[in-house]
C-alpha cells in the first residue's frame, strides 16, 4: 500500500551515467508499442467520437456534417432521458450501498480474531464470477414463486416482489447483483482498515473512547483517501453500467433471442435501461453512429470529470503524506 | 468479571456477524452449484437439496450448445490478450517507473486517463474502423489492442516495478548492463508476484468480458465466447436452470482455480490498485 498514483520520481534514484538523449531513445523504444496503442485506441478514437457526433452516419454511406442536431436531439429523445436518469439513479444509490456495504464488511472482518482469512476468501470469491453469470446467479434465487429468497421472505409473511420483472424494483435488483460481487473494493478498504496505526486506537482507549467512537474518530478519517477512491471507482462503474442491466433485461423478458435483442433492451418497461445500453443500441443496432458517438462525447466528459477529482485530490493527499508541496 | 463477560459478548457477536456476512456472499454460489445437479423439474421448485444427483448435466449441455466451440474461443481471447499484454506492458512500464525521461509525468497521466474512460467512448470509431478493414465478426480486434497498450495493466506493473530498490538497477547498470537486461534479468524476476497478479486481472478482464464480444462477435454465433453464449443459453432451453447453472459453473470454475493457486498475489494486486493516497 505504499505505491501512489503520482509517486513519479523515485527518491535517492541516481543520476543516469548515459548521454541524456541515448536515455530518452531508450525511453522511446520500451514505450514505443504502448503509444502506437494509444495512439491507435484512444487518441484516434476519442477525437473521431468527437467528430462523428457533428455528423449523420450509418457506417455505409459517407458521414454527413450536421452540426449540433444530434446534441439537440437528445432534448427531444425521450429514451435519452430515461436512460440518464437510470444511470443517475445508479450513480447516486449504487455508489451510496456500495460504499456504506463495502465499508460495514470490512469494519466486522477487520474485527474478527480468527478465520480472517476464510471469511475474506468467501467474500471475494463472488467478484470472479463473469458478470453475466453473477447476474443470472441473482436471477434465480431471486426469482418469484419458489426461489430462495421468496422463500425466505415468505417465513415472515412478506411478500417479495417480481424484481427483475418490476419496474419499480428491476434496479434494485441490479444493485443486489452489483453488492454481491463488490469484494474488490471490501479488501481494498479491509487493508486499509488495517493498515491504521495500533498506538492511534490504545491512546483513544486509554481517553476512554468506546469502539464506535475510535470507528468514527480514527478509522474514519484515517481511509478517507481509499473511501474517495471507492466513491470515484463506483460512480465510474455506475456510468459503465452494461452488462448487468442487459442481462438482467433480456433474462426477465424471456426473450428466446436474448444476446443484445434491442427488442428486450431495458425490459421491462425501459426500467434497466442505462446509457451505455442506449449508446450500444442507437449505434450498433439502429446504426445511428452521429448519435451514438454524441452520447459518448457526454459519456467522456461526465467520467473525465470524475477522474479529473480522483487524479487531484490524491495528489493533494500524497504531497500532505510526504510533508507537504517541495518536500 | 463484567468486563471479561462484555469482551466474550463482543467476541461472540463480531464472529457470528463476519459468519453471516461470510454466508450471504457464499449461499448463492451453493445454490448454483446444487441447481446444476438437480433434475430439471426440480430446478423450478424451492426445494434447495437435489433428490437426485445429476451429474450428467454437465455432459448434456455440450450437446444444448456448441460450448467446446465458444471454450476455444474464450480460451483464444483471453490467452492471447494476456501473452500481448506481457508483451507490451512490461516495457512500457518499466520505461514509467525505472528510467528517467522527460514527458514522463505528462505519459502516466495520459495511461491513468486512458484506464478510466469508458469503453463504449471510443467504440464507434474503432468499430468503424475494424469494419472496413473487413475484420469484425472475428476476435482479431478484441485481441490485437492487448499487443500494443493495456492502460490498467501498464498502470499496476509500474506500481510493482516501483517497489524495486533503485539501488539494484543502478547495480545493473553500473555492472555494464543494456536496460534490456537489466528489465529481463532484475526487475522481471524479482516483480514475478506482481506481474502474475497482473497476468491473472487481464485473464479474468477478457475471459469475463461481454461487451467487447457482443460488440464485435454478436451476429456471429460461431465466434461467440463463454460469456455471450450463457446469456443466451437461458433463453435458447426455456429456462432450464439446472443446465444455465452447469453452464455458469463452468465458467467460473477456471476463475476460482486461478484465484486459490495464487491468491496471495491476487490479494496483494487488488490492495495495490487501492492506490492509497
Amino acid at each position: 500500500m505504499t505505491a501512489t498514483l503520482d509517486r513519479v520520481d523515485v527518491p535517492g534514484a541516481a543520476p543516469s551515467r548515459r548521454p541524456r538523449a541515448r536515455g530518452r531513445l531508450v525511453a522511446l523504444a520500451f514505450m514505443a508499442p504502448a503509444l502506437i496503442g494509444f495512439l491507435a485506441f484512444f487518441g484516434y478514437p476519442l477525437i473521431a467520437t468527437i467528430g462523428f457526433s457533428f455528423t449523420k452516419y450509418d457506417l455505409i454511406n459517407p458521414p454527413k456534417w450536421i452540426g449540433f442536431a444530434n446534441y439537440e436531439y437528445m432534448f427531444s429523445d425521450k429514451l435519452f432521458r430515461t436512460s440518464v436518469y437510470n444511470t443517475l439513479w445508479f450513480v447516486v444509490v449504487l455508489t451510496t450501498a456500495r460504499l456504506v456495504f463495502t465499508l460495514g464488511v470490512a469494519s466486522v472482518i477487520a474485527r474478527l480474531k480468527s478465520g480472517v482469512g476464510l471469511i475474506r476468501t468467501l467474500c471475494y470469491l463472488p467478484s470472479l464470477a463473469p458478470p453475466v453469470a453473477a447476474t443470472l446467479v441473482f436471477f434465480m434465487v431471486m426469482r418469484p414463486n419458489g426461489g430462495p429468497v421468496d422463500e425466505f421472505l415468505d417465513w415472515f409473511g412478506i411478500q417479495s416482489p417480481l424484481w427483475f420483472a418490476d419496474p419499480a424494483w428491476a434496479k434494485g435488483g441490479i444493485t443486489a447483483v452489483m453488492l454481491w460481487v463488490s469484494g474488490d473494493l471490501m479488501i481494498i478498504i479491509l487493508a486499509a482498515i488495517l493498515d491504521v496505526p495500533q498506538e492511534q486506537y490504545e491512546a483513544a482507549e486509554l481517553d476512554g473512547a468506546g469502539p464506535l467512537r475510535r470507528w468514527w474518530h480514527i478509522t474514519l478519517p484515517s481511509i478517507s483517501p481509499v473511501l474517495l477512491f471507492g466513491v470515484v471507482n463506483s460512480i465510474i462503474l455506475a456510468l459503465q453500467l452494461f452488462t448487468q442491466a442487459v442481462v438482467a433485461g433480456s433474462a426477465a423478458s424471456g426473450s428466446a433471442e436474448a444476446t443484445g435483442n434491442t427488442k428486450y433492451l431495458g425490459y421491462p418497461e425501459n426500467s434497466t435501461l442505462t446509457f451505455p445500453a442506449w449508446l450500444y443500441t442507437q449505434g450498433f443496432r439502429y446504426f445511428d453512429m452521429g448519435y451514438a458517438a454524441a452520447m459518448a462525447t457526454v459519456l467522456f466528459i461526465v467520467s473525465f470529470a470524475a477522474t479529473a477529482v480522483l487524479v487531484h485530490r490524491m495528489r493533494k493527499n500524497s504531497h500532505q503524506e510526504e510533508g507537504g508541496p517541495g518536500a | 468479571m463484567t468486563g471479561v463477560w462484555r469482551r466474550r459478548l463482543d467476541w461472540i457477536a463480531v464472529h457470528s456477524l463476519g459468519l453471516a456476512l461470510g454466508l450471504m456472499f457464499a449461499l448463492p454460489v451453493l445454490f448454483v452449484i446444487l441447481t446444476a445437479v438437480m433434475s430439471d423439474s426440480q430446478a423450478f421448485t424451492a426445494q434447495l437439496w437435489p433428490r437426485e444427483w445429476h451429474w450428467e448435466n454437465f455432459v448434456e449441455v455440450f450437446d444444448k450448445a456448441p460450448l467446446l466451440k465458444y471454450l476455444v474461443n474464450s480460451l483464444t481471447y483471453a490467452l492471447l490478450a494476456t501473452a500481448g499484454m506481457l508483451l507490451s506492458s512490461i516495457p512500457a512500464a518499466y520505461a514509467l517507473a525505472k528510467l528517467r525521461w522527460r514527458g514522463r509525468n505528462a505519459v502516466f497521466l495520459l495511461v491513468v486517463g486512458a484506464m478510466m474512460l469508458p469503453p463504449q467512448v471510443v467504440a464507434v470509431p474503432l468499430y468503424d474502423t475494424w469494419s472496413s478493414l473487413g475484420l469484425t465478426g472475428t476476435l482479431v480486434p478484441l485481441i490485437v489492442p492487448y499487443f500494443l497498450f493495456d492502460a490498467f495493466s501498464i498502470f499496476l506493473l509500474r506500481q510493482f516495478f516501483l517497489t524495486i530498490p533503485q539501488s539494484y538497477v543502478d547495480a545493473a547498470r553500473v555492472d555494464g548492463c543494456t536496460e534490456f537486461q537489466t528489465l529481463t534479468r532484475i526487475v522481471v524476476p524479482m516483480a514475478k508476484p506482481g506481474i502474475a497478479a497482473t497476468a491473472l486481472f487481464c485473464f479474468l478482464y477478457t475471459w469475463n468480458d461481454y461487451f467487447g464480444p457482443l460488440l464485435y462477435t454478436g451476429e456471429k454465433p460461431d465466434q461467440w465466447t463463454l460469456s455471450l453464449a450463457l446469456s443466451s443459453f437461458k433463453g435458447m432451453h426455456h429456462v432450464q436452470w439446472n443446465l444455465t447453472m452447469a453452464v455458469t459453473l463452468l465458467i467460473m470454475v477456471p476463475a476460482v482455480v486461478l484465484f486459490v493457486l495464487a491468491q496471495r498475489s491476487f490479494v496483494k494486486g487488488i490492495t495495490f490498485t487501492g492506490v492509497k493516497g
